[in-house]
């Protein structure tokens, strides 16, 4: 290494060293550390704090109330991400070719994404309310949205819905801005019609934004937490409790550390693996193309 | 005839869109709705239109400290991440960091850590430091996803700056701070002004941990103050739709006054592949 390599290798470090830091004090040592407390019986209020090895987990294995939320988390993401991509492409396709208020177009759009999750809960909460609620009145209908055991669920995926099919709509919309009218030009001549140009053309020239945007929203829903637990709070009777809701319960409500960060662990476990599949997938189209 | 029809199509997206905004109409209008009419739906619209709930809202709730450690909060994060983020995205576009791949890894899947798996040792980390209830624990805690969605962003930014940029600065015998602030920073500005606003917004909206770090008015944040808001004897819905109105005023200003550098931020994680 020459002198002028070692005095770069020097600044750099000088660079990013406040950052690296920071991310292993803030984000890395505690997603290692999650692990280790997951191995814990850990009560900070009775000073209760001693190894457990794999006792959480053990227990998890068998918890109905677990396998619950496990399957509450599993049906509120694959319904809310299928819905949030076929509405969010259909929304694109429709926006290809507005020329009129554009802009008050992304604005509306864009709303329910930028809002906190806390206000679209709030917003839902009223939509569903029972006397009063929009929702019943639009319907002609008197039904107890968030309280009935069959409605919960759905109720709680259509807010997801509305809150994040606007990110899916925007990325296809500036992918599908981005294809030349050239390619729709050659594709009119060769006597494609409609659902044929769709298929085989910007179906295809979508499949990379559809690919991140199912990993990003499937990410998402996976962590999500504030809009159920403000919305239906897990209820009623724990039906619509996401693994995200019964960890934050079992760490801050009934303050057990170290079993509510095994249920942490094992939603970190989930996002990982789906990130790992995401990677795979990506490189296998590379591998081909 | 074809641009009537394109015409025709596009208000009726318009329509559409407009209709999809009509949860947070709604609650606009409730927040405008006497106390009296709030729960006799229909009619839809109100006899007349009071700033009562508003008045409630400032003068007997915890919004408005709220309002001010949201803003609080989310400067700081926003400062934080930016100034420990952009030297650090610099080195990596321009400099031989070691250990430059296994960093950038380690950066991009941070960005997709879960908050519930992290919340727990944070909260260890804020009591031993004595830091629950105050601002500087949610800003420490937001910066933990924060920096690494600055450092991920900015630097794909300042990888696009042409190499001869840097070269020509160093002739000019300008030092590396230098260059980052002279040619750098001024050329990736709109990219930060993007990753500064989404950084703003993700600090302003966030609530897992700030529902977790806070105890009192002192450091509850918008988000915990609008989930806790107090009913006595019935929920007081106006008073609520009259919060979360004010609750969503960043995000509403950054949408329709901000919404170019929004998108450029928002597609900046995806589409530069």
């Amino acid at each position: 290494m020459t002198a002028r390599e070692r005095a770069e290798r020097r600044a750099a470090i000088g660079f990013v060293a406040p950052a690296v830091v920071t991310l292993a004090a803030l984000t890395a040592g505690p997603a290692l550390w999650v692990f280790w407390l997951s191995l814990r019986q850990r009560v900070p209020v009775f000073g209760i704090d001693h190894f457990a090895g794999i006792a959480h987990y053990a227990f998890l294995a068998t918890d109905p109330r677990f396998w619950s939320a496990f399957r509450v988390t599993a049906v509120f993401t694959v319904a809310s991400v299928a819905l949030e991509l076929l509405l969010g492409l259909g929304l694109a396709l429709a926006l290809r070719g507005q020329r009129v208020g554009r802009r008050a177009a992304l604005a509306l759009l864009l709303l329910a994404w930028a809002l906190p999750g806390v206000v679209t809960a709030r917003l839902f909460e009223w939509l569903y309310h029972p006397a009063a609620g929009l929702v019943n009145v639009a319907l002609g209908v008197a039904l107890n949205w968030l309280g009935d055991p069959a409605l919960a669920l759905p109720a709680l995926v259509l807010a997801d819905v509305w809150r994040t099919m606007p990110f899916v709509a925007l990325f296809c919309h500036a992918r599908l801005l981005t294809i030349p009218a050239a390619v729709y030009e050659a594709a009119a001549v060769d006597g494609a019609g409609r659902a044929a140009t769709f298929r085989f053309v910007t179906l295809p020239l979508l499949a990379p934004v559809l690919l991140v945007t199912l990993l990003f929203r499937t990410l998402d829903a996976l962590r999500a937490f504030d809009l159920m637990f403000v919305l239906t709070g897990g209820g009623p009777a724990g039906l619509t409790e996401t693994l995200t809701v019964y960890a934050y319960r079992s760490l801050f409500q009934t303050l057990r550390l170290g079993f509510g960060s095994a249920i942490g662990v094992i939603v970190f476990v989930l996002v990982m693996a789906v990130a790992a599949a995401y990677l795979s997938v990506l490189r296998r189209r590379e591998a081909a193309a | 005839m074809t641009s009537r029809r394109a015409l025709v199509a596009d208000v009726a997206v318009l329509v559409f869109l407009a209709l999809y905004a009509v949860p947070f109409l709604w609650q606009v209008l409730t927040s405008f709705k006497p106390e009296a009419e709030l729960l006799r739906v229909p009619p839809l619209w109100p006899t007349t239109l009071t700033l009562s709930h508003y008045e409630v809202v400032f003068t007997q709730s915890a919004m408005p400290r709220a309002l001010l450690n949201s803003l609080g909060v989310g400067v700081l994060t926003t400062a934080l991440a930016c100034a420990l983020g952009v030297p650090a995205a610099f080195a990596l576009a321009t400099l031989r960091v070691p250990a430059a791949g296994p960093l950038m890894l380690g950066v991009v899947a941070s960005t997709a850590f879960p908050q519930i798996a992290t919340v727990s040792p944070l909260y260890l980390v804020m009591r031993a430091l004595g830091l629950r209830d105050t601002w500087a624990a949610l800003v420490l805690a937001d910066a933990s996803f924060a920096l690494p969605f600055v450092i991920w962003l900015m630097t794909r930014f300042m990888r696009e700056i042409p190499r001869e940029l840097s070269e020509a600065a160093a002739l000019d015998g300008a030092g590396r701070w230098r260059t980052l602030l002279s040619v750098h920073l001024p050329l990736t500005a709109p990219g930060l002004a993007s990753v500064a606003l989404l950084t703003f917004l993700f600090a302003w909206n966030e609530f897992l941990f700030a529902f977790t770090f806070t105890a009192t008015e002192a450091s509850r944040t918008v988000p915990v103050a609008l989930a806790l808001f107090p009913g006595v004897f019935e929920v007081p819905w106006g008073d609520i739709a009259a919060a979360s109105i004010l609750a969503s005023i960043p995000p509403v200003l950054i949408v329709v006054g901000l919404q170019r550098w929004l998108v450029r931020g928002l597609l900046a994680g995806a589409l530069t592949e």
